[in-house]
């Protein structure tokens, strides 16, 4: 029976070792500070949801490695993330794939709300050879001629629909919302 | 429970196994369904990668939810329940006992599907809880840990009235692995974590979940099945020994290397660097013994179904682990971290070296457990041929692809976008692979199948591979 007890004992404790180096150290560790959130807006936080929701996560990173490691700072993408960055949403979307371009700093890399409107719809038409998916159920199409609350979306040429506009929903514009705030580097300054 | 003295082994063994049977079938039949869905879902989530348009208009099926969905129907659909299947019939041999508490595991199997299915909907529906490799909702995990409870509490059983004095160091891996996926699953689902540390959770929970769980087991089965059928004793037992200990001591430290250069505390990383480098430890020592112990017996292993799958199982959990503490190395991880080459990297785990090794673990204990033989030599061929071909296309493709993106991406001068198009042909050359996988997987669905619904009990058959 000896051999039972280590083994089980053995197992448990070198599990919970690990389990508080890398879990729950951490979270002592962590600057109390940090998570004294600011106020995050509803809307904000909606489009994170929607952000997880259609996860956006498995293509696009939100952490920004530092300078010297990688040329995330030479693309413009930001200096190096820090955990009080990221505003206490979770889940968190750190990411891990790059499969498009890390977004930490979208908002003022990209500050143009129309732009993210049609890139969301059809991606291709503003990024050529994009291989994002689109999010049409963000959108509703409705004749040309109906009076909408928000203003159409600019479609180029090829991807204009005849006699249609292309309206974005409360969610493309929560989305967006949260896409424009993310900008690590105003915390920063 | 009662003792029951048997003629010889073989009686016991016999019965055993058809004491075992329905509990055995009813995971492994749940493990084959998940891994026929899980490989339609991996096609549409491959194909999607190189044509967004394809199926683009329908929200449920957007890339966001289908390769979430794909992984976490493997993971705890197909190779958690195949693997729990045969981890209880392995200590069924190497600790003499039946499985008890059978009506509870039943149940448990029923709850797990449940949790399994509601989960899928909830994914595709939106409801992801965004973690990697924790995307079911609470709701519906829950129910899969109620599938884990009873076989801790089965398996713990078993250790308490084993009729061995010796154990066996698959024991020790099983074990241990029941206890960890049940420990692992605990802590993720607690939910209060700030953001970062959340995210060291996350990785910490995901390594944790190959390395303490599907390893375990599959080490287990390969520990047992290599001299089994080649009827030769493992190479070094205090070696196995060392080897499953260093493995508990240095593998649940590895999970911050997904984070290296992330917002996290460096100290973290560094830990987890060290001990992914100390992990060599374990994998040479589990590489000398499962390796050296098939060494000049070749032809057994190309001959025995469950041996060609196990051993290149076996050989794949040597190569994956040491390119695993290569690609931790700082240096490496700048180029390839955030690239395709890592999702190579998890696929060479999680196919390669566990589905191999499971897919030789039921070649070996399906024939036993029902009575009947594989009706076709030819159907198991395919089925290696497939699988194999498939998944080394699929590893070279995409760490050729993953290792050219990472330098690209590295190399500011080049815009993102030439990036993207420069990956497509890498990432078509995987659609293919994937269809070479599901193909294999058809055609070992279909001999599964008959195997259970033959009913004519063959003459102690054995199917081997020699012409």
């Amino acid at each position: 029976m000896g051999n039972n007890i280590l083994l089980i004992f053995g197992a448990v404790a070198l599990f919970i070792s690990s389990m508080l180096g890398l879990v729950y150290i951490p979270q002592m560790l962590a600057d109390k500070e940090v998570n004294q959130v600011e106020y995050v807006a509803p809307n904000i936080e909606n489009g994170h949801k929607i952000y997880v929701r259609e996860g956006c996560v498995y293509c696009h990173t939100q952490q920004v490695r530092p300078k010297g490691f990688g040329a995330d700072f030479e693309r413009g993408w930001g200096e190096a993330s820090l955990p009080e960055d990221y505003k206490g949403l979770t889940p968190h979307v750190l990411g891990t794939m790059r499969t498009g371009p890390d977004l930490a700093n979208i908002g003022k890399r990209q500050p143009s709300r129309d732009w993210h409107y049609t890139h969301l719809y059809a991606p291709e038409s503003v990024s050529p050879g994009s291989i994002m998916p689109p999010f049409p159920w963000l959108f509703e199409v409705v004749d040309e001629d109906e009076a909408t609350s928000r203003k159409p979306i600019n479609l180029p040429g090829e991807y204009a629909k005849e006699g249609k506009k292309v309206i974005p929903t409360e969610e493309a514009e929560h989305l967006v919302d949260y896409l424009l705030s993310l900008d690590q580097e105003r915390e920063k300054e | 429970m009662k003792q029951k003295k048997f003629k010889n082994a073989a009686e016991r063994r016999n019965f055993t196994d058809q004491d075992s049977s329905n509990v055995l079938l009813a995971y492994f039949t749940s493990g084959m369904i998940w891994l026929l869905v899980g490989s339609v879902l991996a096609i549409l989530a491959s194909f999607k990668l190189h044509a967004p348009n394809f199926l683009g208009d329908i929200s449920w099926l957007t890339f966001g939810r289908v390769r979430p969905l794909h992984l976490n129907t493997m993971v705890y659909g197909w190779a958690s329940m195949t693997g729990a299947g045969v981890a209880l019939w392995l200590l069924t041999r190497t600790l003499r006992v039946v499985i008890p508490m059978q009506k509870f595991l039943l149940g448990g199997i029923v709850l797990w599907n449940i949790g399994l299915t509601v989960g899928s909907f909830q994914i595709l529906g939106g409801f992801s809880r965004g973690l990697e490799w924790l995307e079911f909702p609470f709701s519906s995990a829950i129910f899969i840990l109620l599938g884990l409870l009873p076989l801790l509490i089965s398996a713990l059983t078993m250790l308490a009235y084993r009729a061995t004095k010796h154990l066996y160091i698959s024991v020790y891996y099983i074990i241990a692995g029941f206890i960890w996926i049940f420990a692992l699953l605990l802590v993720a689902y607690i939910p209060d974590f700030d953001t970062t540390v959340q995210a060291g959770m996350n990785w910490w929970y995901a390594h944790n979940a190959l390395g303490l769980w599907f390893t375990p087991i599959c080490l287990a089965a390969a520990y047992y099945l290599i001299p089994k059928v080649t009827g030769r004793p493992i190479y070094s037992y205090s070696l196995s020994l060392l080897g499953f200990w260093t493995l508990a001591l240095f593998y649940n430290w590895n999970g911050f290397h997904h984070l290296i250069g992330g917002p996290v505390p460096t100290w973290a990383t560094t830990i987890s660097i060290a001990a992914s480098a100390m992990m060599i430890i374990p994998v040479v020592t589990v590489a000398v013994n499962h390796h050296l112990t098939v060494v000049g017996v070749f032809k057994r292993v190309v001959n025995s179904p469950t041996l060609r799958f196990v051993v290149f199982g076996a050989m794949s959990y040597t190569f994956v682990s040491l390119q695993g503490s290569l690609q931790a190395l700082r240096n490496v991880n700048e180029v390839v971290h955030f690239t395709h080459y890592v999702i190579a990297h998890a696929h060479i785990g999680m196919y390669a070296f566990v589905t191999m090794v499971l897919f030789g673990s039921l070649y070996y204990i399906m024939p036993r457990i029902t009575g009947n033989e594989w009706h076709s030599k030819g159907m198991i061929k395919w089925h290696f041929w497939l699988s194999a071909v498939g998944i080394i296309l699929y590893i070279v493709a995409l760490q050729i692809g993953g290792i050219w993106q990472g330098m690209l991406m590295n190399n500011p001068d080049i815009p993102f976008l030439d990036i993207v198009e420069k990956m497509k042909p890498f990432l078509e050359s995987r659609s293919f692979a994937a269809i070479l996988l599901t193909s294999g997987h058809i055609v070992f669905a279909y001999s599964f199948f008959k195997v259970i619904k033959t009913d004519t009990i063959q003459e102690n058959e054995i199917v081997t591979l020699s012409d």
